[in-house]
């Protein structure tokens, strides 16, 4: 930007566009302003005031998130006046908050804590505000909600609205009363919730939690009778180290593996092999929808979507009854493994699956909703078990006294424990396209993509919606009527992204033939079951480990995984085949708008 | 300067003028800009509350480029022991309306709304009526610029001028971050005019009898006439308009039963004087300018009184920001706690420090001005908040 504004923080001059806030330019010279309202995917609130700063003719403090820079202004960052009012302005939101720190899920991260501690508030100081007989709304499957412990910077609030458009979360009541609530203080399991989790990525404090199952899963791990099996997706070995003690951006695939199996769990497979086979799925089930439509020209629902996010999925089925026949019909990838464990893999080990607890370690809030949905026990049983995230798997290592640093790396176990480079990939926005063209290609053409190392760069990065066109030339003869044709295809991450998608389909003006698209921003491994704190810098961290990971892989394409090829000669016999059908697909359904 | 005594003046609610809209018809005929010169001149402040200099306010609004702008009137008239408002709009709905149509003359808008307080929807038949002769008229005259009446849901800080802009925008009514300034960003992000019913109606007088009179009311630093809304322990509880500049000696001995204690000026935002402090004048330095005056005579207890306040307070605060939220709910804890012995008399010494840090850093007008009763009558009063 050509206006460029001169300030003097703390004494030292900072030049900043217009536009920016006294906060951005503080950090631009390494001067730290506290902040709790404040975060970086969100709109600016201004409403925790932990960030005032004096200015230079200013009586009042200013909050310096809130306040554009302007030419000339001399802002002091920490004066007695500033310090003074912090230390008042954390001495009010702890009286407020329920602080039974020792207890509360996000002890050690908790940015109230830290900051309570950086001022060694005074926890007699006042008075206590907390509203007394507060209620855990432990309802949802996905999401815990303690009002006791929100502080009411509404950073979940403006996460629902901006990231995801759903507002699930909104404030209520006024004053002394105001809180944050739901439609008519519903229940969270009775509102429209994708469960994507975004919210409690967001909070700063143990307010917004996952629903915890790490206590039956040791349970389960205890009872010799159980064989207790997990499979863990591709984003949670890429972030599983940050809250182990890893810097951001560091795979622990082979430490993660060792953990899980020193644990007792017995055995610890990979869900990237049912990434693999959603990819077989799901890129035979786009070929015979393009078959319908170019040769046989039947009704079909063009641009196909893939499914493999349950955030994303409940939010069509709420916000876009009538648009369900585009979504592939493949379960996730996590689905997908439950309903093998109990069947294929059972069978091949000789247990009797009634004795298999199924866990599916995930980056994820919304997949302990899914797989309680009741249509998810194909194979008899209820598929999965529980959904852990990656976080409740940080802290089951952490109860398990290992050192996590200095393990050995190990393998995943075998059937079901073998994966590619393109499963791997899943975990980041633009994966699941990207895995399903390199297989797709060479279906339709019989050579692979026409990308340097396989790599389809384009649709890669955190940008919001992603387009790539690709032309099929010399096509093999069953698929011949794709001769020329030039196929659009799109990514979406962010809900509020798959909406503006999804309003383009509404309107009957998608030019795409498929599109991915992923609850959260960034796909999965910014999930809201990964490590806290999510910002954008750490996404593209985590993306950047996963693309690592799958140039590490020996086998970067799906249908080139030999467990695939031997579930399909051993098991299924072929895609979209009756056994597929019963155990991988799945059917959607409408779900209420409020 | 101050001129002491007491006098009571009729400009706001002198009869119409023959015509109606003769003061709008006539000031269509000057300059704009001799017009917000005027305004600056006479040195009207606005009569909401905060004071700001009205035509300032005004010039800054011109000055903004934009394609629309809004004018809006803030009848929310919600400090508790103000009705002026009210008064205005039932008996010259005119001269307000004329102040609307003066402003959106000289500041360029073309679209106006009369924010009424959803306890005054009674007014809203007669106001309709009072919009179609304005409208009407500003036919005739050739200016284009409608009103319509916006109810407001009955928030106290709705009164906010951002708030306000905010509930009618259908959002919650919580301030927002200033800057931007209404006058930058208001309404649908378009620049916005937020004055109060009074300020229009002053506006308007001063068009009317022109700039050099209206100055020769009030003293150097308080010009013009300002309506005060008196209630509490007094023989003579009503609106009535009055010089600026007197002390609260000549108004408590107006006004007062004769046994007064102390007067809270500006309503629950403004500061509460004792009997020994009635030498200054009535809106001296930091009293808000509403005109809401509560009489207190030696019957009350000012634990009660400021018990009251805490307690409204802490149920209208809109609770975004913390110190705001919080604070009042601290303040009014505390003094309880005081009161009942549960904490030492020193303890108000603290919640005097916290109510200092709600004033630097709130959000808005309304947690930053609690300080403005809660100090000024926990240090006049101190016993009544022990004993």
């Amino acid at each position: 930007m050509a206006n460029n504004i001169t300030l003097t923080i703390d004494g030292t001059k900072v030049t900043v566009d217009q536009g920016q806030s006294i906060l951005d330019a503080a950090k631009k010279v390494d001067i730290r302003i506290p902040t709790l309202c404040h975060h970086e995917d969100l709109c600016v609130a201004g409403n925790c005031r932990v960030c005032v700063v004096e200015m230079e003719g200013r009586n009042n403090l200013i909050p310096s998130c809130a306040t554009p820079a302007e030419e000339g202004m001399e802002i002091i960052t920490s004066s007695p006046k500033v310090r003074r009012a912090r230390k008042d302005i954390m001495a009010l939101l702890v009286s407020e908050h329920n602080t039974q720190c020792t207890t509360c899920y996000r002890s050690t991260n908790c940015e109230l804590q830290d900051l309570a501690a950086e001022y060694n508030v005074d926890n007699n100081m006042y008075l206590s505000v907390l509203k007394p007989n507060g209620t855990i709304d432990k309802s949802s499957w996905s999401v815990e909600k303690d009002d006791s412990k929100c502080i009411r910077c509404q950073r979940c609030v403006r996460t629902c609205a901006e990231i995801q458009h759903v507002n699930a979360l909104a404030v209520t009541e006024r004053g002394r009363d105001m809180k944050v609530s739901t439609f008519m203080h519903l229940p969270m399991n009775e509102i429209v919730c994708t469960n994507c989790g975004q919210c409690i990525t967001h909070c700063p404090t143990g307010a917004l939690t996952e629903r915890r199952y790490y206590d039956e899963i040791w349970e389960a791990i205890d009872d010799p009778e159980k064989h207790v099996v997990i499979n863990t997706a591709p984003s949670v070995r890429v972030a599983l180290g940050e809250t182990l003690g890893f810097k951001v951006g560091e795979r622990v695939t082979g430490k993660m593996v060792t953990a899980l199996k020193k644990i007792g769990f017995d055995s610890v497979l990979d869900t990237d092999f049912t990434a693999d086979l959603t990819i077989i799925e799901e890129a035979n089930e786009l070929l015979v929808r393009l078959k319908k439509a170019f040769v046989t020209k039947e009704e079909v629902a063009l641009p196909m979507i893939t499914s493999c996010s349950p955030g994303w999925v409940k939010f069509i089925e709420h916000m876009y009854p009538d648009h369900l026949a585009h979504l592939s019909t493949c379960k996730s990838p996590q689905q997908m493994f439950g309903a093998l464990t109990k069947t294929y893999y059972a069978e091949k080990i000789g247990v009797d699956p009634s004795k298999i607890v199924s866990v599916a370690g995930m980056p994820c809030a919304a997949k302990k909703f899914e797989a309680n949905r009741p249509e998810m026990r194909d194979s008899g049983f209820q598929d999965v078990d529980a959904g852990l995230t990656t976080r409740e798997l940080g802290h089951m290592i952490k109860q398990s006294g290992l050192d996590f640093l200095d393990l050995e790396d190990s393998d995943f176990d075998s059937h079901m424990g073998e994966s590619t480079g393109a499963a791997v990939i899943f975990g980041a926005t633009g994966g699941v396209m990207e895995a399903a063209l390199r297989t797709a290609y060479v279906v339709i053409t019989g050579r692979n993509v026409p990308f340097e190392n396989l790599n389809i760069t384009p649709i890669r990065g955190m940008e919001s919606i992603k387009e790539a066109t690709i032309k099929f030339e010399n096509c093999v003869s069953e698929y011949s009527f794709l001769e020329g044709v030039e196929a659009k295809f799109a990514i979406a991450h962010g809900l509020t992204n798959a909406r503006t998608i999804m309003d383009q389909i509404a309107r009957g003006e998608s030019p795409y033939v498929f599109i991915e698209i992923m609850a959260c921003p960034g796909g999965c491994i910014g999930g809201g079951g990964q490590p806290i704190p999510t910002n954008n810098e750490i996404r593209l961290q985590r993306i950047k480990a996963i693309y690592d990971e799958d140039m590490g892989k020996p086998i970067r394409m799906s249908h080139e995984n030999p467990e695939i090829k031997k579930i399909y000669q051993e098991f299924l016999k072929e895609p979209l085949g009756e056994k597929s059908h019963h155990l991988l697909h799945t059917k959607y359904r409408k779900r209420k708008r409020y | 300067m101050s001129n002491n005594k007491l006098r009571v003046v009729d400009v706001i609610f002198s009869p119409y003028s023959v015509a109606p809209y003769e003061i709008l018809k006539n000031t269509l005929k000057k300059d704009k800009e001799q017009v917000i010169k005027d305004i600056i001149e006479s040195g009207l402040r606005g009569r909401g509350g905060a004071g700001f200099p009205t035509g300032m306010k005004w010039k800054f609004a011109a000055q903004q480029k934009s394609d629309i702008k809004y004018v809006i009137c803030n009848a929310d008239e919600g400090e508790p022991g103000t009705f002026k408002d009210r008064k205005l709009l039932v008996e010259v709905p005119r001269k307000v309306i004329s102040g609307m149509a003066i402003c959106a003359y000289v500041t360029g808008a073309t679209k106006g709304f009369i924010y009424l307080r959803r306890e005054y929807r009674y007014l809203v038949p007669k106001l309709k009526e009072e919009l179609a002769l304005y409208h009407e008229n500003a036919k005739l005259l050739g200016l284009d610029f409608t009103i319509e009446i916006f109810m407001g849901a009955g928030a106290y800080v709705c009164g906010e001028e951002t708030a306000l802009i905010e509930s009618m925008e259908g959002k919650r009514g919580e301030p927002r971050n200033k800057p931007p300034y209404p006058i930058q960003v208001g309404y649908l992000d378009k620049p916005t005019i937020v004055n109060n019913v009074e300020t229009f109606a002053s506006s308007a007088m001063i068009c009317r009898i022109g700039c050099a009179e209206y100055k020769k009311l009030g003293t150097d630093d308080q010009r013009g006439s300002k309506l005060f809304s008196v209630s509490g322990d007094s023989p003579k509880e009503g609106v009535h308009e009055l010089e600026l500049g007197m002390t609260l000696e000549a108004f408590a001995e107006e006004f007062g039963d004769g046994d007064t204690k102390a007067v809270q000026v500006g309503g629950v935002a403004g500061f509460c004087i004792p009997r020994k402090k009635f030498k200054t004048t009535i809106i001296g330095e930091g009293n808000t300018t509403g005109g809401s005056t509560m009489i207190f005579n030696s019957s009350r207890s000012m634990y009660h009184v400021l018990h009251n306040y805490l307690d409204f307070y802490a149920e209208e605060s809109c609770g975004q920001c913390t110190p705001c939220r919080v604070g009042t709910q601290q303040l009014l804890k505390g003094i309880e706690a005081v009161k009942a012995g549960i904490k030492k008399p020193e303890y108000l010494d603290q919640l005097v420090k916290l109510s200092d840090t709600m004033r630097m850093t709130s959000k808005c007008g309304l947690g930053q001005s609690v300080t403005n009763s809660f100090s000024s009558i926990v240090k006049n009063f101190r016993e009544e908040m022990i004993y």
